[in-house]
């Protein structure tokens, strides 16, 4: 099932939580820290080879969502790779303002819950690659419940059925985040990443619980993950974008070095 | 002065990011006329195939009477499909037709009957293609470069393929017919190796 074909690269992702033009992180979503300056992050991940970059704005005031352009901006104009931008996107408008700026990708989350058919809106103007479609996930039970507003609210969908829904109204990509493994660095929540990947026909990113490059490998075997991404063991330079890939090499999975 | 047209489809800014990023002096011209003033001719593109409807005739014929004059032409993702005949993506919107083929979906299972991943989104190797009567290669872009695609539809593998990747099936990444040049992957978004090939470009607009 894994969708191995030549030399296509598992992807790594570093994500930049942002709030008010700094890079901040916490665990289970709460308790956030300072963790440096957006372009000057990005400029390093993208010398040690990371493939791709996400800017996810964790504010929630209007002032700093002012300053979310600037933030893009700043790490556009020297990085030449992907670069996605998620947080408060809630409208056609809000995604033109990041593409602007110099975002490829919009990340839609709880506005695209609460209104389907904005994906297919933003899908109708930039492209279906442009629109990556967040899904926070929490288990409960057998079942993986999806959550809104930054993980805080139940919003009435299963994972896979929203996965599923997310791809017919024309996502390009599934950001897949497990709340329970967010900021833990115990893994990733393998089994979640499995279940929505086998469902869809777009990629899907594993997002929360990276702690280790043996993670990383588990995620692209067993959690059938097309990218992956994290950010507190990047950020911390406990585990190198570098050492990552060449786990994943040594386990025959292509990367691109 | 390279002319980066604009009609609407997607990767503008980034293009005219990277190029500038590179040295060229870049405009967008109002109008299909304008081009008589290009050393040069930048197609971006990202999106659906239906978008390139928006180089009507006048642009048709600008953009063809300039390759004809031997013009250095750089389509990118749609830029480059849109030299083909036409795309099974908008089969009502023809190309400009100066290569041979269609551009057709990629499949969604390989040959052993895994299943794949479309849109292909992510980072691939573009290996040269070789053979006689082959088109040479793209200036810039190295023999099993690592660069970046988003796409869903592709080009064939015709004597016009200038690099090869393989994505269930293979594809032509690059292609290359005189002063025409295309790439399938986004040479702005392709880090060091793409940025090689658009540095290789506005050399040779200069030469």
């Amino acid at each position: 099932m894994t969708p191995v074909t030549g030399a296509f690269a598992r992807r790594l992702i570093a994500c930049l939580d942002v709030r008010a033009g700094r890079v901040v992180k916490g665990v289970n979503f709460e308790g956030l820290r300072d963790a440096g300056d957006p372009a000057a992050l990005a400029a390093r991940y993208d010398a040690e080879g990371i493939d791709e970059l996400v800017v996810l704005d964790v504010t929630a005031t209007a002032e700093d969502r002012l300053a979310l352009a600037r933030t893009v901006s700043a790490v556009a104009s020297n990085v030449f790779i992907p670069l996605a931008v998620g947080g408060g996107i809630r409208s056609v408008d809000d995604a033109a303002r990041v593409i602007e700026a110099g975002a490829d990708k919009v990340g839609v989350n709880t506005a695209a819950l609460g209104d389907p058919a904005l994906i297919s809106r933003i899908a109708g103007r930039f492209g279906s690659q442009a629109v990556v479609v967040a899904i926070d996930a929490k288990r409960d039970g057998g079942r993986f419940e999806v959550c809104s507003h930054a993980g805080r609210t139940p919003a009435g969908w299963e994972a896979v059925a929203w996965a599923r829904e997310a791809e017919s109204r024309g996502a390009g990509e599934i950001l897949l985040t497990s709340i329970d493994a967010d900021g833990t660095l115990q893994g990733f929540d393998c089994r979640l990443t499995a279940a929505v990947s086998d469902a869809v026909g777009i990629p899907v990113i594993a997002s929360g619980g990276a702690g280790s490059a043996a993670d990383f490998v588990e995620v692209f075997t067993a959690g059938r993950a097309d990218a992956a991404l994290a950010a507190t063991i990047f950020h911390d330079a406990t585990c190198r974008v570098r050492a990552v890939k060449d786990a994943l090499r040594r386990h025959g999975l292509p990367v691109r070095l | 002065m390279i002319a980066l047209i604009d009609y609407g489809a997607g990767n503008l800014a980034s293009v005219r990011k990277a190029l500038r990023a590179c040295g060229a002096e870049v405009f967008e011209p109002t109008g299909a006329d304008r081009l008589a003033l290009a050393s040069a001719i930048v197609l971006p593109g990202v999106g659906h195939f239906g978008a390139t409807a928006a180089l009507d005739g006048a642009w048709r014929s600008a953009i063809g009477a300039r390759l004809e004059a031997g013009v250095p032409f750089l389509g990118i993702c749609l830029g480059m499909q849109w030299l083909f005949e036409g795309s099974d993506e908008a089969p009502d919107t023809p190309g400009l037709g100066c290569l041979p083929g269609r551009v057709v979906r990629l499949p969604d299972r390989t040959e052993t009957g895994d299943r794949l991943k479309v849109p292909h989104a992510g980072w691939n190797t573009a290996r040269a293609a070789s053979g006689p009567g082959q088109a040479p290669g793209i200036p810039g872009l190295g023999d099993g470069a690592y660069v970046y695609f988003t796409h869903a539809y592709a080009a064939p593998v015709t004597e016009s393929a200038a690099a090869i990747t393989e994505y269930g099936v293979p594809f032509a990444s690059a292609v290359r017919r005189g002063n025409i040049c295309g790439v399938q992957f986004h040479p702005e978004k392709s880090g060091a190796a793409g940025l090689a090939v658009l540095r290789a470009f506005i050399d040779g607009t200069r030469s």
